[in-house]
């Protein structure tokens, strides 16, 4: 596009209202099919759940300062710990990025005026909250005690909760995943601007395309399986239950199927976001682009096929064992070539340290962690020793809170500008990114000492020998409470007294960045037309900014 | 030509091909999910047939086959039924299309209705899983999960008929009131991908409910 063009593309998008101003009654936003306006509806909704689970997060490490445990009762703790995780997994992790970030940016970053189907966009969000509605009413009716899991037969024949309530609330919140990823997989393939072509796409989109794909083919198994978990426990047959002569091995192939995916639902936007931060603020290409996008599909697709490493210990077959231990080791390898790529992108860069930069930092050293403890799980007979022990629980947070929170918090810092059309406090921000790398180590690393030492997970109770580095644990937790309260408070207030965001505050590339901030109603007046790869730094527009 | 369609064209896309095909394609994805949804069930199925298929068979052999059969030729009729219509429209025949709409939903609606006789007589046989059940001593475990995957797998399939025929009423109300051309019938073509679909999964059930265990 020249120069010429390029300014009357400007003038005629700058006489658009932004996508705020476009409507300020309660049913402009419940009603709007604007991927916008959804995100933000999202937005709001996923940050209810994330302190909810937080809080039940707190109540654990609390319960876990003295020996006997602090609260009343184990049957207290054991409703705690599935309230977080029932929370955390379902109704942050999972749609945390996608529906929020992914939903705001992908149709920017494609040039695309919408998703494909903005009203199915919409219905995934109401489905979302009923699904919530739905498990929150669970939960505060007195819960479940089967932790996320819902293993059979606790969760049918010996479930002294409204485990029924909680499946339909998982089960409904299942398909409003499905319809997301749906939408991002047909907006991808059919939405691009002219000239974008696969390999000019920024790696959150690939990223976000690998997540979609797994949304799509394993969810529908997760909800086949509540349907009949459902079936079990309301007519008392026999399913998943040995007694009533099914058989919970099953019961487990077919969550875990779903499950383990579903954690790469969880890191893969993560990665993607990182890979979109580094190159910004290292001033460089990004380094070893296609590898880093073919990451991403290899996750997807080796991800699909490693569940049984959940259940070394349950009786499967050795030979199963072997197989699915030596498949999950080969997903470590496209996990290496992102970290190595992001290290080789770093290398020689003009690195500046904005909040989204502390927390895509932070993110590779986390997530390196996670992944290289995750290698010990992996190998059969380390696993038996480890296996439900603290040492899981630290090497999945290393990878879900350590990885896809700080990853979750970059992207709200990096698109914060573009989102809102404020600037946040940076030198607080810098600080909360910290705050939260240091308290998460404090909290998480004891518990890899405290699970290499024997101490199970899911007890309400433990030996006084591990009472220091429990004390620890919560310390930290404490740390970190005060972390994710920080952006909570700033970010809020910057929305009012925020200053006015320049339309590319980080002089990035990206077609996201050519949108005025906030973005028009309708993004992009004019089609734009995209003519190169997307990482190209430095660029004239795009230079060092200490040159 | 264009100021004609352009109604039809949301605004994120360039034409109203680009739309249709990109529903099309919405349509199929969907059934990909979809496959992979009863995909889980006829997996959990047959592996737990595989454990215990004598007592499969035995609940198996309870079914009412009539039913079943009867049930499968009124289906394919209905998918006959709706491709014809789908045909009309493309020749630009709305009133064709309205007709085959509403054959295809009254078929749909006597599938339902011998569907629901059927589980009437099962239910009376005191074939339903949970309670007091028919068969006794040491095939009655296998054969209570067999009726518990018959009445989840029918019950489900039931629910994407209703959801059918609901569609198909819609399509048949719009059809009439002139919404679809030989130009633009993108609805007809993703009802039409997803009747099949169900049809599919029909004939998919149709020999593990009634034939396998015969067969045996």
């Amino acid at each position: 596009m020249s120069d010429h063009a390029q300014t009357a593309a400007d003038d005629l998008t700058l006489a658009q209202p932004s996508y705020l101003e476009d409507g300020v009654t309660l049913r402009s936003w419940l009603l709007s099919t604007d991927h916008k306006r959804i995100a933000i509806l999202y937005m709001v909704s996923i940050t209810v759940f994330f302190f909810l689970g937080g809080a039940a997060a707190a109540l654990i490490r609390y319960n876990l300062i003295i020996p006997q445990g602090a609260l009343a009762s184990a049957e207290l703790y054991n409703r705690l710990f599935s309230m977080h995780g029932v929370l955390m997994v379902w109704f942050f992790l999972v749609p945390a990025v996608p529906v929020t970030i992914g939903n705001f940016i992908l149709p920017l970053m494609l040039g695309a005026r919408d998703l494909a189907f903005p009203r199915l966009n919409l219905l995934s969000w109401y489905l979302f909250v009923a699904a919530g509605i739905a498990v929150v009413a669970a939960l505060f009716a007195g819960g479940i005690d089967t932790g996320w899991t819902f293993y059979e037969p606790l969760s049918s024949d010996y479930a002294q909760g409204h485990v029924v309530l909680a499946v339909t609330g998982v089960f409904i919140a299942g398909f409003s995943s499905i319809a997301t990823g749906l939408n991002f997989i047909v907006t991808i393939h059919r939405l691009r601007a002219p000239g974008l072509t696969w390999y000019r796409l920024p790696i959150f989109v690939w990223s976000l395309y690998s997540t979609s794909v797994i949304m799509v083919l394993a969810t529908p198994v997760l909800a086949i399986t509540l349907v009949l978990l459902a079936f079990e426990t309301i007519f008392h047959v026999g399913v998943f239950d040995p007694r009533l002569g099914g058989d919970p091995l099953l019961f487990q192939h077919m969550f875990w199927f779903y499950s383990h995916p579903a954690v790469y639902i969880m890191i893969l936007p993560g990665l993607g976001v990182v890979s979109e931060i580094i190159p910004v603020f290292a001033r460089k290409t990004l380094f070893g682009y296609k590898f880093v996008a073919w990451a991403s599909v290899a996750i997807a697709v080796i991800g699909f096929f490693v569940w049984g490493h959940h259940m070394f210990v349950s009786g499967q077959s050795a030979y199963a064992s072997v197989l699915f231990s030596m498949l999950s080791f080969l997903v470590a390898v496209p996990s290496a070539i992102k970290v190595f790529n992001w290290l080789g992108t770093l290398h020689k860069g003009h690195i500046r340290f904005d909040a989204p930069m502390l927390y895509a930092l932070g993110f590779i050293g986390l997530f390196t962690m996670g992944g290289l403890t995750g290698l010990f799980l992996a190998a059969l007979a380390a696993d038996i020793q480890l296996h439900d022990t603290y040492f899981v629980i630290a090497h999945f947070h290393y990878i879900m809170v350590g990885g896809m929170v700080s990853a979750y918090f970059g992207a709200l810092h990096y698109w914060w500008p573009k989102i809102s059309g404020r600037m946040y406090p940076e030198m607080i921000a810098r600080a909360a990114a910290l705050l939260m790398f240091v308290g998460f180590n404090l909290t998480f690393f004891p518990q890899f000492l405290l699970g290499y030492l024997g101490m199970p997970r899911r007890y309400h109770s433990y030996p006084p020998e591990f009472q220091l580095l429990n004390v620890l644990s919560s310390a930290g937790a404490s740390i970190l409470a005060v972390a994710y309260l920080m952006p909570l408070a700033y970010l809020t207030w910057s929305l009012l007294r925020g200053s006015r965001a320049p339309a590319n505050p980080w002089h990035a590339l990206g077609l996201e960045w050519q949108t005025p901030s906030p973005p028009a109603a309708c993004n992009f007046v004019v089609t734009p037309v995209v003519t190169g790869p997307p990482y190209a730094y430095p660029t004239s527009e795009a230079r060092p900014f200490d040159a | 030509m264009p100021d004609a369609i352009a109604p039809h064209v949301d605004f994120q896309y360039s034409d109203v091909r680009h739309q249709a095909d990109t529903a099309i394609a919405g349509m199929w994805l969907f059934l990909a999910t979809e496959m992979l949804f009863f995909g889980g069930l006829i997996l959990a199925w047959l592996f737990c047939r595989h454990w215990q298929q004598a007592g499969f068979d035995a609940g198996s052999r309870e079914t009412l086959i009539a039913f079943g059969t009867i049930n499968l030729v009124v289906l394919l009729t209905a998918s006959l039924t709706f491709a014809a219509g789908l045909a009309w429209i493309r020749l630009g025949r709305t009133r064709r299309l309205v007709q085959c709409c509403w054959l295809t939903a009254a078929l749909g609606m006597l599938f339902l209705m011998l569907k629901s006789i059927e589980w009437y007589t099962d239910i009376a046989g005191r074939l339903f899983p949970a309670g007091a059940f028919k068969l006794t001593g040491a095939e009655a475990d296998g054969a209570r999960l067999f009726w518990s995957f018959y009445f989840v797998s029918t019950g489900l399939h039931a629910a994407h008929m209703i959801a059918g025929v609901g569609l198909l009423c819609w399509l048949a109300l719009r059809a009439r009131q002139g919404s679809f051309s030989a130009q633009w019938h993108t609805p007809v073509e993703v009802v039409g991908l997803y009747w099949s679909f169900v049809d599919v999964v029909w004939i998919m059930l149709y020999p593990l409910i009634y034939l396998i265990g015969r067969g045996a």
